[in-house]
This record gives C-alpha cells, sequence and structure tokens, in this order.
C-alpha cells in the first residue's frame, strides 16, 4: 500500500495509484501540441550534440585562414568565422557543452533544493527561519552577479558553472518544495507515520517525498529554461565554456565584435540556436505544468 | 482608499514600515557578509596576485599588512563595513585609485539607462496587459501574452545581437554601441541608449504585461466590477475607477521585484554595447581580480536591490488596505 492511497486529505478525494497518475500524465503531455513541439526541438538539439560531429560537413574546430570571413554559400551553408571555420558545422556541435551543463546545474538545484525545501518546511521553525533568510539573501544578489563573484573564485571550468548555477538556483526550488511540503505534513498520512515513530528522516524522504515529486518537475522544467540562460550567458562574458568549444554563447562573444563589418552570417545562428533552444525548454515546461494542473 | 486617520492605525502602519526596515537591514547584513566570504575564498594572497610571480616574500608579505590583510577576518570585516558607511569603499587595485568615484560616476550610468528602459517599458507594458485582458482568450491577447512571455525567455545578448543586426547594421536607425560623442545633449544621449535599452524592455515587458493582464482579470471577474455594472455606471467609469485601481497592485510589486533582475541584465548589456556602467565595472573587476571593486560594486548593487525591495512593498502597503490596516504580515 503506498502513501497515495493512504492519504485521506479533503483536498484530494480521490486516491490514485501512482502508476495511473503517471499513465495520466504522459497521456496529457503525449496530446499537448505546446509541449510535443517544444520537445521535438530539444531531441533534435540532442541528436546534434551526440552524433552531430558524424553529420557536419567540416571539423567544427579546423581553422581555414584563406577562406575567413566567407558568406553562405554553397560550400558554407552559413558561412565561415574570423579563422575560415565552418559556421554550420559549429553551430550543430555547439549544442554539445550547453546540453550537458545545463542540465548538470539543474539537477544540482533540484537536489540540492529539495533537501533544503523538504527540511524548512519540515522542521518550520527557527531551521526554516535561518535557512530562509540565508536564502533571500542569496536571491538579493542578481544571478548574474553571483556567478560572477563565485566563478572569479572558483576558476573557470564547466564544474564551477554548474556547481554556481546550480547552488544559485536550489533557493528557488527551496521555496516551492518548502510550501508544498507545509500543505503536505498536516495530512493524516504523515501524522500517521508519526504514530508509527518513524522517524524525521523516513517522514521527510520517504512519506513526504513521493507526493511533492509533482511541483518539484515542474520547478526545475521552468529552472532548466532559466539554466540554459544562465550557461549562454555566462559563456558570453567569459566565464562560462571555455575556447576551443565552438558553444554558442562563446562563439558570439567572440564574433560580436566584428558586427559593424557586416559579417551577420558570424553571429546571427548562434543566436537563432539559442533562441530555439531557450523557447523550446519553456514550451516543454509550459506542457508539464499544464499536465500536472489538469490531474 | 479613504478612511480616517486613527492613532490605532498609525500604530499598525508605522509597526509595518518598521519591521520591513529590520528585515532590508537583515537582509543586508547577510549580503555584505556573504560578499565578504566570498571575497576572502579567492584564491592566492592579493600581494602576490600584485607584485607577481617574481616578487620575494618579505615584500609580498609587507604588502599584504600595509593593506591590512593579515589581520582577523572579523576585524577586516568590520573595518569594511564601517569604511563603506563612511563613503570609503577601499582602493582599486587596478586603477590604484579610490573605488568610491568609480562606483558613483558607474551607477549614475547604469540609471541612466535603467530609466530609459523603465520608461518605456512600464506604460506600455501595462497598456499591453490591460488590452490582453480586455480581449481576454482573443487572437491580441494571445499574440501579446506569447509574444511577450518569449521575449522574456530569450538571453539578453540574443535579442541584443539580433536587434543590432537590424536596427543597427541593416536598417541603420541607431547607434550600435552606447558611447556617445563628448558634450551630447540629453536628446543624442537617449538616443544612443534606446538601443542598449531594447534587450532590457524585451524581458521585463513580458513580465510586467503578465502581472497587469491577470490582475486586471481577476478584477474585471471580481463581484465589486459586477455590482459597478450593474448599478449602471459607464463602462469607463468602471475600468477606470474601479478595475484598474485594484488590477495595478501587484504589477507594482513585479516593477520592484524586477530591479534585481536588470541589473544582472546590465552586466550582459553593458558588456555587448560597451557601457560604463555599474555592471561593466564589476564584470571588468571580476575579470582584473580587483577583489575592492567587485565587492563594492556588489554590495552597491545589493543595496539597490534591497531598497528597490522595500519601496515596493511600502508602495504597497499605501496602495493596498488590507495591510495598511494590519490584515497581513
Amino acid at each position: 500500500m503506498t502513501a497515495a492511497e493512504v492519504k485521506t486529505g479533503i483536498d484530494r478525494p480521490v486516491a490514485r495509484p501512482r502508476h495511473d497518475r503517471v499513465r495520466l500524465v504522459l497521456r496529457t503531455l503525449s496530446r499537448s501540441g505546446v509541449f510535443l513541439s517544444g520537445f521535438a526541438i530539444i531531441l533534435f538539439w540532442v541528436c546534434c550534440a551526440l552524433f552531430g560531429n558524424y553529420l557536419v560537413p567540416y571539423d567544427p574546430l579546423a581553422s581555414d585562414i584563406i577562406n575567413a570571413l566567407v558568406p553562405p554559400s554553397s560550400a558554407h551553408w552559413f558561412g565561415t568565422d574570423q579563422l575560415g571555420r565552418d559556421v554550420f558545422s559549429r553551430v550543430i556541435v555547439g549544442s554539445r557543452d550547453i546540453l550537458v551543463v545545463a542540465p548538470a546545474a539543474t539537477l544540482l538545484a533540484t537536489v540540492i533544493g529539495s533537501a533544503l525545501g523538504l527540511c524548512t518546511g519540515y522542521f518550520r521553525g527557527f531551521v526554516d527561519d535561518v535557512v530562509s533568510r540565508l536564502m533571500e539573501a542569496v536571491m538579493a544578489i542578481p544571478g548574474v552577479i553571483l556567478a560572477l563573484l563565485a566563478i572569479v573564485s572558483l576558476g573557470t571550468s564547466k564544474v564551477a558553472v554548474i556547481v554556481v548555477i546550480g547552488l544559485s538556483f536550489a533557493p528557488n526550488i527551496a521555496r516551492t518544495v518548502r510550501s508544498a511540503v507545509m500543505q503536505e505534513r498536516e495530512l493524516d498520512y504523515v501524522a500517521a507515520a508519526h504514530l508509527r515513530r518513524e522517524s524525521a528522516v523516513h517522514v521527510m524522504f520517504v512519506e513526504i517525498l513521493p507526493n511533492v515529486i509533482p511541483p518539484i518537475l515542474v520547478e526545475s522544467t521552468v529552472r532548466l529554461g532559466y539554466a540554459i540562460f544562465a550557461v549562454a550567458t555566462l559563456s558570453f562574458i567569459g566565464f562560462g565554456i571555455q575556447p576551443p568549444s565552438p558553444d554558442w554563447g562563446l562563439s558570439i562573444s567572440t564574433n560580436y565584435g566584428m558586427i559593424n563589418g557586416g559579417f551577420w552570417w558570424t553571429v546571427l545562428f548562434d543566436a537563432l540556436a539559442i533562441a530555439s533552444v531557450v523557447i523550446a525548454v519553456n514550451l516543454v515546461a509550459d506542457g508539464v505544468q499544464g499536465a500536472f494542473n489538469e490531474r | 482608499m479613504r478612511g480616517r486617520r486613527t492613532p490605532a492605525r498609525v500604530i499598525v502602519i508605522s509597526a509595518f514600515i518598521l519591521k520591513r526596515l529590520a528585515l532590508s537591514l537583515v537582509t543586508l547584513v547577510l549580503l555584505s557578509a556573504i560578499v565578504f566570504c566570498v571575497g576572502q575564498v579567492l584564491p592566492g594572497s592579493v600581494g602576490r596576485l600584485l607584485l607577481g610571480p617574481f616578487a620575494d616574500h618579505e615584500a609580498v608579505e609587507a604588502l599584504n599588512a600595509s593593506l591590512g590583510l593579515d589581520r582577523p577576518l572579523l576585524v577586516q570585516y568590520a573595518d569594511w563595513i564601517w569604511g563603506f558607511l563612511r563613503g570609503d569603499m577601499g582602493r582599486s587595485y587596478m586603477y590604484e585609485a579610490p573605488v568610491q568615484p568609480f562606483i558613483v560616476e558607474a551607477l549614475g550610468n547604469s540609471l541612466k539607462l535603467a530609466a530609459v528602459a523603465f520608461v518605456i517599458v512600464v506604460p506600455t507594458a501595462i497598456l499591453g496587459g490591460v488590452v490582453a485582458a480586455l480581449n481576454h482568450n482573443k487572437p491580441i491577447d494571445r499574440i501579446i501574452s506569447i509574444g511577450g512571455l518569449t521575449m522574456t525567455v530569450l538571453p539578453e545578448f540574443v535579442t541584443g545581437i539580433i536587434l543590432i543586426l537590424v536596427f543597427g547594421v541593416w536598417l541603420k536607425w541607431l547607434p550600435i554601441s552606447a558611447a556617445w560623442p563628448d558634450g551630447a545633449g540629453g536628446f543624442t544621449q537617449i538616443h544612443y541608449l534606446i538601443l542598449p535599452a531594447m534587450p532590457l524592455i524585451l524581458v521585463l515587458f513580458g513580465y510586467i504585461a503578465r502581472m497587469a493582464r491577470s490582475g486586471m482579470i481577476e478584477a474585471l471577474e471580481s463581484d465589486w466590477t459586477r455590482t459597478a455594472v450593474l448599478k449602471g455606471l459607464r463602462w469607463r467609469t468602471v475600468i477606470w475607477r474601479h478595475v484598474l485601481r485594484n488590477a495595478l497592485l501587484p504589477t507594482i510589486t513585479v516593477i520592484a521585484t524586477q530591479t534585481g533582475y536588470l541589473i544582472g541584465g546590465l552586466v550582459v548589456v553593458e558588456t555587448l554595447f560597451r557601457y560604463q556602467g555599474i555592471g561593466l565595472l564589476v564584470f571588468t573587476a571580476a575579470k582584473g581580480k580587483d577583489i575592492p571593486m567587485l565587492l563594492a560594486g556588489i554590495l552597491v548593487i545589493g543595496i539597490v536591490y534591497t531598497l528597490a525591495t522595500l519601496i515596493a512593498d511600502l508602495l504597497c502597503a499605501v496602495f493596498d488596505p488590507r495591510i495598511r490596516l494590519g490584515g497581513r504580515q
């Protein structure tokens, strides 16, 4: 018997078995045009990240100075950059780093944020006050600034970017989880667990956690959008993914200085690629949110 | 909104304001402690950083001592805060000059840019939200809502690059750099600031319009609006007197909380357009490991943000009778 079946909360009179709920959510998602279109774009970029090296016409890192800054043509669909590297190949392969770093950072934020949210929501009182004030102070620093500060002290590396974005997004997830936990802990199944003299850790992670998965999932998908935003921005200002990676943000930062010369193809396609991924993740987040709310 | 100012109510309001002030103060102290701590974990000794790898050990130690870096951390922290309160923000390693004039000038520049962005975005976004709400679920609502949200999620440098290409390089309507010629008048400066302000405007538009829209829809569906309509008031009067007044309250809060975002966005936009604001200052300090400049810049940003949130809360308290009368908090 799962916790969900025991629960007799007034706000949820019908308790379905969990696999039924999962199926319902998946069915709603598979019928949502918003979700599917976002998912398709992400799938495309994931394929590019995985197999891009075998698909692209040129080596994305090979420079060819004689053919530098060639406008788009049949030989170079998106033209070449200042080192003569093929922009099309770079855009396709450029999805790789951001699609590793951003999800990893989101995962870290989700794990830390959920743990913090469970503790603050469950214990409340002193623990809640202290942790919440600290998190408010962290959230009072604009994200980019926080990242600058941290990356200057940690040095630039993919791991540093993951840690910094993961830690700075954790409070947002913690806040969502905290309010969900505060509602859950008033329900009878938690009281039952207390009567069974279960430990606090057991109640938090075995009883409550499975029931707050939906808000955690929704918040994480939303955060993934912000994480991509953040990774791209950090790479653009030179504190994220480092050369010679063909990363999009990095490519824009190395090429935008020549924009006045009319070499639009060196930045436009990277910008559009970032835009497509960010919008796709937000479409997916919208779809996920809708699917859970419908339940 | 109207009512007598009885002493009890004054006490409730002052208690609320005092509570909010105390909360802001706690946040600021924590923030300064975090900033200071991060400044401490920076790798290597400052003396070594300044003098280079070939300087002898004694010289490095002497420089560290003269910078006061050999004292206990708590003393250094207290000293830093005390200096900050007196307007002494330390000396920049990079420029070998006091930090404060740089911060003041950069903050002024950033405020100019932020002002241009706000002056354009607040009325248009509120108008957009109101129009969307009045045409709830019609095509124009969908265009404003979806378009606004799409722009909101795009990084500023992405929209910035596309805007530069379209308006700066292809159409040649606007200058692509924010550096106006020396001695330029106010209008020329604004002309130079429009393109840098656009990415910020696009991000903010979605947030503010969404708040204004949902506030409007809620107010339109409320009982008091129905009463006002059934009373036979003209639709225009209902909208202006009853709906807008209540609908725009949450919008004020959003506008103020977006100041924090705005400052983060400034780092990117100022870098992209080479504009000497606080964002570029902090960014350059971070690149050059100019710790006093970096810490001072970040603390100033934190203060501006905390003040903005405080003002938002107080404004809300002034406008919202539930808070004013002590119903909430």
